[in-house]
């Protein structure tokens, strides 16, 4: 043991990678078959779901174990934060295709399509005036309200920025080794974290029910939705993260000085807090 | 200081099966990238033989005008994504822990996974094959609306791209941790030899760019069946986009199939030149530059769609810039070979067959560049005949140069040289016949993805076809020559190649399952 | 020894291939970008030709230098190996020389790029609408529009398996049935745009190629300085029949396209009672393609008219009636020409993208669901709207001749009548 502690640990084989590529691919499989129709696609697919779960826990499992039994050396724990680093940033520039669709059908596409560029808009649609946000010039009958920033999505900004101080806190008491501040505000995270999803629902809720707002609401309904959908999905994560890393922590699997695992997650949630502000000011605000 | 450790109570290897499926060594893991690279590049080839047949003469005599759309996008997919990357992650994942000193790659678990994802994304992309409607038919770049049109592989298809995407932003993801945290402590950045440091910006490429391309394809997938708008006009979305977002994606995409390329062949010429690297800072500096360039050229792709005079203008003369950086190189492996003491085996013989018909592809590639002379080539076959030299004779030949040289590092034994030169002078042969023409079938006005075309470009298109044949099967020389080296009796030397320096060669031949399970220092 | 001629073979090699662009005794095979007949094209071409040469001459240094150090610096000739490994003014150098050069090749093209871009002043404007898989084109302001399929002989040539040989077809794949008439010497805007699947608009001739954006127009610009006769293809891809869109632009001084278009009007209203309309496109097409003569073939006015939509229908109503026989040879013909490339021959399509019309439901059913889905298309889908392409009598026959073969036994009749009714 002793000298696991000194050496980058090489773990001998794994079944879980195998595993992982069956559930995936039988996830997306019994999607796809779902998609087109076919009978036995939701069945495949929460089969697919199921085994991917089960990897997630057992790889997750084997790694805390290997974790707590000391295995890990610093080198270790730093490839993990490189790791951890790059896939932050994968996810970001998955967001980036999509503000960049943003961006460019308000600079550019809802322009051309409308009065402004007079040859598409004179030989195709009518001359019509498009203003964002619009369903497009094929739905111009097409009666529905934008989301408005106030009070919901203000409410929420407010929410995941106070999440944002509260994970932070809790990781000063880790780092304090004050176990009880720790784990208060890793739940009073959690809570936050729950709130603005409920919100968010509620939120769709008004749209699809009140505002005639859906994802068929042409492009402003189409980036809404996905920008924030999206979004959601990523909150989603990391608050089920966020219940794992606390029951860890009461666990005590984490020590003052080492809690990789802690800080992969506080660095996703405020990843989901970066990428809300985006969302916030150009899905909402302008 | 640091020992590696193993699983404690596991210290004999797994065998059998298991232990490729279970493995966590780079060795095997990058052994099987290389064999499923191998296997790829023989269904893509096979597909393009379907495509050359029919293209022999006009009319059509072998497969359905909707087939050959089929064959035309798949033979893309497989190649590039199922071919080129998979045998760059697998020569990373042999060759950097070995270059840099390290005990293996850094997240040895997750390296399983983005290998063992690959088999089943393509098995799901093949199989479209088999389903009504067919495989995708819409060219490799997937543009709307036409791509809507495709069958049931639709969602298929889109699932299968995002499991590549996941392999793929893993396997940088690691490589990316391997460069910054297992390289032995004196192996400094700046000691780094090239193919890795070219590694290490191809990294980056593919975190930034395969998660846009899994956007992209998100979208089609919600405009298909949840009534998005994104690339529908009548919703206020525009077809167009789509293409923004897949050439974001696109254009770094092929640079990544090309900076580990000129990694390869950094490390080939010194070696058979006897002389250190003209350039080292330089090409580090080129290739970064190249890296950032290909981030902002992206709508030359896209000159005829009707873009703004403004965006034309930039994205031409972005594009133009890159043949500097590109120049640089060139000129820096020429430079290495100035008064060297050049021998000629296999991988060199490649490499400068890289140089010479790499380059030729960047010119066209630059002639390409010029927006309103791009109006004229812009999907004919001098497009198809550019990409080609920069991707068969650009990425393939490093690829198959790389193999030469360290195949017998991975399997202890020397393959035939003569036989080696044999595939080198058959492929380098008809390779050109095979793809030179088509430059004047191009300009001569021969549009692409056309199953059949006017009569006056019969000539050179059974020529390009003979050789098309002709380099498919010199291929099978090559398949012959690995398992001859992996069967093989004369065994090699750790040094393997007179002029050969760095890390990699100090280890014996063939690699232990194993090595610098202690760093090693570096002079 | 050895390996010096293996260096000469490959230089040869090389030399022989690159010599083939330049060689004049190859003039039968097309090496070179047409020069073309606007002044785009051939602004276009020199830019072409002086970057070629451009790159060659680059070629011939790096090369050069490669193959001298190669042939001289071998270790076989027992020379050793200089240990030098960088010159930073070298570097410079060839940082600073290649930026030069391209800045070089960047100031005539941007010229070139603005003047392309430029549609202002035009003195007429065509619409080009792409379809799957043919080409509408609309006089605009003119009341003139028709479309333009591939013809006849290369539809027959071009099946699977045909018996036919492209080579005893004219322009094999490079004939439509109607031309775009354009007049010379006169800055004509082009407004292009698409009805299903992005195409593209390519006559090498004329210097360019534009995209056809569904829901997008795009503008721009020719003049053609010479008579003649120009063809070129569509340039993306665009489904099954990609390869078979061609695009004939028969450019006429302005006299005789102002006649061509006076035709053009004239035939339109006068068509009536004329049993032109029962004639499709392609059956009528002239062979002597190459002429620059006037084209007033029937096929040109039909589509002409059938395009100004439900007036058309009238003079083949007013016959009467026709028989099943005359219906269905003539819906045989129809459907060969414009229903097999989704379909398929024997009525199978090619599901589930393009259902099978054997055993369909619609084909099959009510005669009117039947007609409302050849005449107003299905949205969304490559289905288009055939009513405005097709005369009544060709409609009639199609759908009669779909109800009653490709395995299909339903026994109606459909008149011309009928679709003038379902208008
Ligand atoms: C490995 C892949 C690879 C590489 C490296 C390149 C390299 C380059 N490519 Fe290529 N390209 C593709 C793969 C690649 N390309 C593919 C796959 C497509 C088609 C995709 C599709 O539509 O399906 C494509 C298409 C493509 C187009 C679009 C054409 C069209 O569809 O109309 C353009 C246009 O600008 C272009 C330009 C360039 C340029 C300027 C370079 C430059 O990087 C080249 C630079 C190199 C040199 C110039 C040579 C060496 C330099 C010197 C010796 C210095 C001195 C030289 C000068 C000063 C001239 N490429
Ligand atoms: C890395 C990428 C890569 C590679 C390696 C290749 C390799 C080859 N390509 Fe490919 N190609 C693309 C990437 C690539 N291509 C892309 C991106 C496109 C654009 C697609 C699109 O338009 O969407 C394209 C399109 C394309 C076209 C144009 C199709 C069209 O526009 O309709 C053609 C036509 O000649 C072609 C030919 C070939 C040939 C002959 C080879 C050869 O080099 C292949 C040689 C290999 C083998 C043949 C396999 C090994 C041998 C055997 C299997 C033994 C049996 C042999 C025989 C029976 C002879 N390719
Ligand atoms: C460009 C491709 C294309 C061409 C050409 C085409 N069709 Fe279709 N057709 C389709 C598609 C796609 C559908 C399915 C529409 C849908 O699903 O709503 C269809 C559906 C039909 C149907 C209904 C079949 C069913 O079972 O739903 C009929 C009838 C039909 N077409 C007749 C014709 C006729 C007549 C012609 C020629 C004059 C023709 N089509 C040419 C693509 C085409
Ligand atoms: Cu229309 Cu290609
Ligand atoms: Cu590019």
């Amino acid at each position: 043991m002793a000298e696991a502690q000194s050496g980058y640990y090489v773990p001998h084989g794994s079944h879980w990678p195998i595993i992982g590529s069956v559930g995936l691919s039988s996830g997306v499989i019994g999607a796809a078959g779902y998609l087109q129709g076919m009978d036995w696609g939701v069945y495949v697919m929460a089969i697919g779901i199921a085994i991917t779960l089960y990897m997630v826990f057992g790889w997750f499992g084997t790694v805390i174990r290997e974790s707590v039994a000391g295995y890990y050396n610093d080198k270790v724990d730093l490839s993990f934060r490189w790791g951890m680093i790059w896939f932050i940033f994968s996810e970001v520039m998955f967001f980036a295709a999509f503000f960049g669709a943003l961006f460019y059908a308000r600079v550019l596409s809802v322009p051309w399509l409308s009065g402004e560029d007079p040859l598409t808009s004179r030989y195709i649609w009518d001359g019509i005036m498009l203003n964002w946000p619009t369903a497009g010039p094929g739905n111009a009958a097409l009666e529905f309200e934008p989301m408005g920033a106030w009070p919901l999505p203000t409410i929420n900004t407010l929410i995941l920025l106070t999440s944002g101080l509260t994970i932070t806190i809790a990781h000063h008491a880790l780092k304090a080794a004050e176990r009880v501040k720790l784990v208060v505000f890793m739940w009073a995270t959690v809570l936050l974290g729950l709130v603005f999803l409920s919100f968010q629902a509620y939120e769709y809720y008004e749209a699809y029910a009140h505002l005639n707002l859906t994802l068929g609401t042409g492009i402003y309904g189409s980036t809404f939705f996905m920008l924030t959908g999206f979004h959601g999905m990523h909150v989603m994560l990391g608050t089920i993260m966020l219940i794992v890393i606390t029951l860890r922590c009461m666990a005590g699997h984490f020590s003052a000085d080492n809690h990789f695992g802690f800080e992969a997650v506080a660095w996703y949630w405020h990843f989901v807090d970066v990428v809300w502000l985006g969302l916030y000011v150009f899905v909402y605000i302008i | 200081m640091t020992a590696t450790t193993h699983e404690v109570g596991h210290h004999d290897e797994p065998t059998g099966f298991t232990r490729w499926l279970f493995t966590t060594n780079h060795k095997d893991i990058g052994t099987l990238y290389l064999l499923f690279s191998l296997t790829m590049f023989f269904v893509g080839g096979a597909m393009a033989m379907v495509i050359r047949a029919e293209l022999f003469q006009p009319g059509l005599q072998v497969v359905d005008p909707y087939f050959f759309n089929q064959m035309t996008t798949m033979h893309a997919l497989v190649m590039i994504f199922g071919a080129v990357m998979p045998a760059f992650v697998g020569l990373a994942n042999w060759m950097i822990p070995l270059m840099v000193g390290g005990p293996d790659m850094a997240l040895p678990r997750m390296n399983n996974w983005s290998f063992w994802i690959l088999p089943f994304a393509f098995a799901i992309l093949l199989s479209t094959l088999f389903m009504p409607g067919g495989a995708p038919a819409g060219g490799w770049t997937l543009y709307p609306p036409l791509v809507l049109q495709m069958g049931t592989a639709f969602p298929f298809v889109i699932f299968a791209i995002h499991l590549m995407g996941i392999s793929s932003i893993m396997g940088a993801i690691n490589v990316i941790a391997t460069i910054f945290n297992m390289r032995a402590p004196t192996m400094t950045l700046m000691k780094m030899p090239l193919f890795v440091w070219t590694w290490l910006i191809t990294a980056y490429l593919l975190i930034a760019v395969m998660p846009v391309l899994a956007g992209a394809v998100t979208m089609l997938l919600t405009d298909q069946y949840f009534g998005t708008s994104f690339f529908n006009a009548a919703g206020g979305g525009d077809p167009v986009m789509f293409q923004h977002i897949f050439w974001f994606f696109g254009h770094p995409e092929v640079y990544i199939m090309i900076l580990p390329a000129f990694g390869i062949v950094s490390q080939i010429i010194p070696t058979f030149a006897r002389k250190p690297l003209f350039g080292y800072a330089s090409m580090v500096y080129a290739t970064a530059s190249i890296a950032f360039l290909s981030f902002i050229v992206w709508a030359h792709h896209m000159f005829t769609v009707g873009m703004p005079l403004a965006g034309e203008l930039f994205f031409m003369y972005a594009t133009m810039l890159i043949a500097v950086p590109t120049g640089v190189k060139v000129f820096n492996w020429v430079a290495t070979m100035w008064r060297g003491a050049m021998t000629f085996e296999t991988p060199m013989l490649f490499a400068l067959a890289f140089v010479v018909l790499f380059t030729i592809g960047g010119f066209s590639g630059l002639m390409l560049a010029i927006a309103p002379a791009d109006f004229q080539y812009h999907d004919t076959y001098f497009v198809v005949a550019h990409f080609h030299y920069v991707l068969v004779t650009g990425a393939v030949f490093a690829i198959i140069a790389g193999v030469y040289y360290w195949l017998p590092k991975w399997t202890g034994h020397m393959y035939s040289e003569a036989l080696g030169k044999a595939h080198f002078w058959l492929s380098t042969i008809f390779v050109n016949v095979l793809f030179f023409p088509q430059h004047f079938l191009g300009l001569a006005g021969m549009p692409r993805r056309i199953p059949d075309y006017a009569v006056q470009f019969t000539d050179w298109n059974m020529i390009s076809s003979i050789g098309g044949f002709g380099f498919g099967l010199s291929q099978l020389l090559f398949l012959y020559l690995i398992i001859q080296s992996i069967r093989g009796t004369r065994n090699a030397t750790a040094q393997v190649w007179e002029g050969a320096k760095g890390l990699e060669w100090e280890v014996p031949s063939p690699a232990p399952h194993h090595t610098f399970d202690t760093p090693p220092v570096v002079k | 020894m050895r390996l010096s001629k293996r260096t000469v073979l490959m230089v040869g090699a090389l030399a022989a291939l690159l010599g083939g662009l330049v060689q004049p005794a190859f003039a039968d095979y097309a090496l070179n970008m047409p020069q073309g007949v606007t002044d785009t094209s051939r602004d276009i071409y020199g830019l072409h030709m002086t970057i070629l040469w451009i790159c060659v001459a680059i070629g011939i240094v790096v090369y050069g230098a490669m193959f001298y150090s190669i042939v001289k610096h071998r270790k076989s000739r027992g020379v050793q190996a200089a240990q030098f490994h960088h010159s930073t003014a070298l570097e410079i150098l060839w940082t600073v020389v290649p930026l030069v050069i391209l800045v070089a090749m960047a100031i005539p093209a941007t010229g070139v790029l603005v003047d392309m871009e430029d549609t202002s002043d035009a003195e007429m404007s065509v619409k080009v609408t792409g379809y799957q898989w043919k080409w509408h084109y609309e006089y605009v302001d003119e009341g003139v529009g028709f479309y333009s399929n591939l013809d006849a002989d290369s539809q027959e040539a071009r099946r699977l398996g045909a018996s036919r040989k492209p080579q005893s077809v004219e322009n094999y794949l490079l004939n439509v049935d109607n031309r775009l008439v354009l007049p010379t010497d006169t800055k004509v805007r082009l407004l292009i745009t698409s009805n299903d699947v992005i195409h593209a608009w390519w006559v090498p001739d004329l210097g360019w190629k534009k995209d056809a954006i569904p829901g997008y127009v795009n503008a721009t610009w020719t003049q053609i300085n010479e008579p003649g006769v120009y063809r070129g293809q569509c340039a993306e891809l665009c489904g099954r029949d990609h390869g078979y869109m061609p695009i004939v632009v028969e450019a006429k001084t302005p006299e005789d396209f102002k006649a061509w278009l006076a035709e053009q009007k004239g035939g339109a209203a006068n068509t009536a009672g004329g049993d032109a309309g029962a004639d499709a496109g392609q059956q009528t097409v002239g062979t002597d393609t190459e002429t620059v003569e006037d084209q007033s073939d029937p096929a040109g006015e039909t589509t002409a008219r059938a395009d100004t939509g439900a007036q058309g229908g009238g003079s083949d109503s007013a016959a009467g009636g026709m028989t099943k026989e005359a219906l269905m040879s003539q819906g045989q013909q129809v459907y060969s020409a414009r229903c097999v490339a989704c379909h398929q021959a024997d009525g199978q399509g090619m599901p589930p993208t393009f259902p099978a019309l054997t055993g369909s439901a619609v084909v099959t059913g009510p005669v009117d669901d039947h007609l409302d889905m050849v005449i107003n298309g299905s949205a969304g889908t490559a289905m288009q709207a055939f009513g405005p392409q097709l005369s009544d009598a060709e409609i009639a026959a199609v759908v009669t001749y779909q109800r009653n073969a490709l395995g299909n036994d339903t026994g109606d009749v459909v008149q011309p009548s009928d679709v003038q009714a379902a208008r």
